[in-house]
């Protein structure tokens, strides 16, 4: 395909030069922050294998991937557990930051009193409490749930309200004139308008919810990657510790990618505006 | 259901009596309830005729269509639909604005056929019904379309489509080329022209563009006043245009439509 667009037509000639710019582009914007993470472990091992931080205070990158290969499978085993706590907080956490956002996209009132209730449980650190639920609700799946959820509703909330408003007046006046009720002014027009912020909340929460699960871990629990995590940290394992939080970040970069995935089989016609630019 | 139904009573309705289509009868309007921005309209448009309300910016138009279509309550007066009194009352009249309003997250075929799902029309049928539209429309081979992937000229057929489809008898349209850039404005208006006259709609249709309001139309109420400045907008005077000289020139490098714009001019003041 390349070698048919060397024909010396001065339009395909420009449009490869534009196609191979791009192309450059493209493996520049890889390569990169390629060079940049490579370089960055370099230095690293460098630092503790010429003494300058002693090695039992910082494990060395490739003691780190050891570390990973040798406990894999305790680790997958603990991930299990964290991640069924996410997907199950976070499940609750959007049905509950969905039913709020409709009640106080529709009423009034529940707007009123609900706007600075759900700000402030926004203000509440969350390892402050996260030892009171773990008091409250044990050591089981509860305080876990219970703090992902806390932490995830928001920002759908918030979100979808915004969405909800996003639509034009016009839109719901014009549909006014066609006699739509309520419903199915929320279901043909406010509903998907609000599908693009959702989803950017989605894939915040996402992450909270990963974050929020090892925390409750940290305090108490049988299994799970914060209580793997404590228990390395006690025995002074660095290089098990890092390579946690490495599987902590590519779990929380796999739940991204799954909103994305979601968010563009919930959403074709994005693919048609996005065109268009 | 009514969506559904009218076309096929049009002939009947508008056949009964010497009630016009649509009739406003001494409107007087607000935006807050108590300042008067609208004082006492009077207008009629007749069955297949299309009518054109001309008036600076800001002179309330909008504010009249509301209550023509019936989405706010006038402060005094009566809309009727032949002879009917349905003041107040949406749903009775189609409805057209400026922005095409197509709904992003729907193909082009399910936007037009929006009026019938939201009377309970079944998906499928209501797709039965319009996709023959889409030829007679222009539209023809975008039924799978995206609002998205279409022009801003194509867009504004198709929401011309979707009023259609609302089936009233009468279609209120709130400046529906304004949004479209000069060249497009004049084609899509002409397109509109031609099937109105096909269709026998009867239409009113507001803006601001004294061009466009006498070229479009055999009737032209000119509104006048100023609410921002304390003076409600009335209608000061109706001005006929006649289209019969051009005949199949350009209306509007004749005589009769410089004649017309002089008037709707003097009267605008």
């Amino acid at each position: 395909m390349s070698r048919q667009q060397h024909r010396p037509s001065s339009a395909s000639a420009s449009q490869t030069a534009a196609a191979s710019r791009a192309g450059a582009s493209r493996t520049r914007r890889v390569l990169t922050p390629l060079f940049t993470v490579v370089g960055l472990l370099v230095v690293w091992e460098l630092v503790v294998d010429l003494g300058i931080i002693p090695n039992f205070l910082l494990p060395t990158p490739i003691q780190v991937v050891e570390a990973l290969v040798d406990d894999i499978s305790l680790i997958v085993g603990h991930a299990a557990t964290t991640l069924v706590e996410t997907a199950i907080g976070l499940l609750i956490g959007v049905a509950l930051g969905f039913a709020i956002a409709v009640l106080m996209d529709r009423f009034e009132g529940f707007y009123l009193a609900l706007q600075p209730l759900v700000t402030i449980s926004q203000t509440i650190p969350t390892i402050a409490i996260a030892p009171l639920l773990v008091l409250w609700f044990g050591y089981g799946l509860a305080p876990k749930v219970i703090l992902i959820v806390i932490t995830t509703f928001f920002p759908i909330t918030v979100s979808l309200i915004s969405g909800f408003r996003s639509v034009d007046p016009d839109v719901i006046d014009l549909m006014r004139t066609m006699n739509a009720s309520r419903w199915q002014i929320f279901r043909y027009a406010k509903l998907p308008a609000a599908a693009d912020q959702f989803f950017s909340g989605l894939r915040i929460s996402a992450t909270y919810a990963i974050v929020g699960a090892v925390i409750a871990e940290w305090l108490g629990g049988n299994s799970g990657l914060g209580v793997y995590m404590t228990r390395v940290r006690k025995s002074f394992s660095y290089d098990r510790m890092f390579a946690v939080i490495i599987v902590i970040s590519a779990l929380s970069l796999g739940l991204m990618k799954l909103v994305d995935l979601l968010q563009r089989v919930c959403m074709p016609w994005k693919r048609a505006e996005g065109n268009k630019r | 259901m009514r969506a559904g139904v009218t076309s096929a009573e049009k002939g009947t309705a508008s056949g009964t009596g010497d009630e016009p289509a649509l009739e406003a009868r001494s409107l007087t309007l607000s935006w807050d309830g108590k300042t008067t921005v609208v004082d006492r309209i009077s207008l009629t448009v007749a069955a297949g005729e299309v009518v054109c309300l001309v008036g600076r910016s800001g002179c309330g138009k909008t504010t009249i269509l509301h209550a023509l279509s019936g989405l706010t309550r006038p402060l005094s007066g009566q809309v009727l639909l032949h002879g009917e009194d349905i003041t107040g009352t949406p749903g009775h009249v189609s409805y057209m604005l400026q922005k095409d309003l197509l709904l992003p997250s729907r193909r082009i075929i399910d936007n037009v056929c929006l009026p019938l799902l939201l009377v309970g029309v079944p998906r499928a049928e209501a797709r039965a019904k319009a996709e023959p539209l889409f030829e007679r429309f222009g539209l023809a081979g975008t039924e799978e379309k995206w609002p998205a992937e279409l022009s801003g000229g194509m867009r504004q057929r198709a929401a011309f489509m979707r009023t259609y489809l609302m089936g009233a008898d009468v279609t209120l349209l709130d400046e529906p080329f304004s949004a479209l850039d000069a060249i497009t404005r004049v084609e899509v208006r002409r397109w509109f022209c031609g099937m109105a006259r096909e269709l026998g709609l009867s239409a009113l249709v507001i803006t601001h563009d004294v061009d466009e309001a006498v070229s479009m139309a055999g009737r032209v109420y000119v509104l006048a006043g100023r609410p921002s400045g304390g003076v409600p907008s009335h209608i000061a005077g109706e001005v006929h245009v006649d289209h019969s000289a051009a005949g199949e020139g350009d209306f509007a490098l004749t005589q009769g439509f410089l004649v017309a714009k002089r008037e709707v001019l003097t009267l605008l003041g």
